[in-house]
């Protein structure tokens, strides 16, 4: 059996890199990439809790279960608005979109 | 501290998901982020394995590596048009969000090492898909019935608002 506080490294480490690249890219699907990056690292850290320190019952494993759809519905729309603003600007670098701006 | 096969295998995961991830947050072309992207998600899928947890990673493959991996490539391709590298951000910019990402890090990590956690319990043996089946329908104490039809009708929400967005007026 593998300690429980490596996955929990791991998963850390996997967030903060996902924060990293949020904060310094500057394109919008490398954000997005960089978002499922974070998303990605807060269901290991469900599972691992569920597993090691209450193996008896299951709301880790179905919270997790549930934000793996829910992040596949937020990617798609994410997306869906990204090739709208493609469609739009003809560029998806962050600089360029501020017509919204007030 | 003795070496066992579990502990190899983990890692050779941990090796995967840190360097690919790495690796995707800084690499210049979009088009290889996506696909180290992709190989931490396998990753994660093999540390759900390595849990017991078959039918979660499973699901993880499924739905992360096979459906929003390839909807990040179609997107790719339509959106970024040739030699789209990355864009140059300011040194003061980089170096404010380095400095702030390894600070939070650390942080993170000495909270998480200093806390008393309960004592961790592994069992071994693989969770039935029989129980992850009633608990997901049933409506009593720890069921999950309503979080299962809301998400079913986000998720009906979901493909109406991408088609209404990205389709041609």
């Amino acid at each position: 059996m593998v300690q429980m506080e490596y996955y929990l490294i791991v998963s850390t480490i996997m967030m903060f890199i996902g924060i990293y690249g949020f904060l310094t890219r500057r394109n919008l699907l490398a954000m997005l990439i960089s978002v499922e990056l974070i998303l990605n690292s807060v269901d290991i850290n469900f599972v691992v809790f569920n597993r090691f320190l209450f193996p008896g019952q299951l709301e880790g494993f179905f919270f997790s279960l549930f934000a793996i759809g829910i992040s596949a519905a937020e990617t798609a729309v994410a997306i869906a608005i990204i090739i709208n603003i493609y469609r739009n600007m003809k560029n998806i670098q962050v600089k360029n979109l501020d017509k919204m701006k007030w | 501290m003795n070496i066992t096969l579990d502990l190899i295998v983990f890692i050779v995961l941990a090796l995967v998901i840190v360097v690919s991830s790495l690796l995707a947050v800084t690499t210049k072309r979009i088009l290889r982020s996506a696909t180290y992207l992709l190989f931490v998600l396998i990753g994660t899928a093999g540390i759900y394995f390595q849990l017991n947890y078959s039918f979660l990673g499973a699901v993880q493959l499924l739905v992360y590596a096979g459906g929003i991996t390839v909807l990040y490539v179609f997107s790719i391709l339509l959106t970024s048009s040739e030699g789209d590298q990355a864009e140059k951000l300011k040194k003061g910019k980089f170096f404010a969000g380095l400095a702030a990402t390894l600070a939070a890090l650390g942080i993170c990590l000495f909270i998480m090492l200093k806390h008393k956690f309960l004592q961790p319990v592994f069992e071994h043996g693989e969770l039935p898909v029989k129980e992850i089946g009633h608990a997901l329908m049933s409506t009593g104490k720890y069921g999950y019935v309503l979080p299962f039809e809301v998400i079913s009708v986000l998720l009906l929400a979901c493909i109406i608002g991408g088609i209404l967005i990205a389709r041609k007026r």
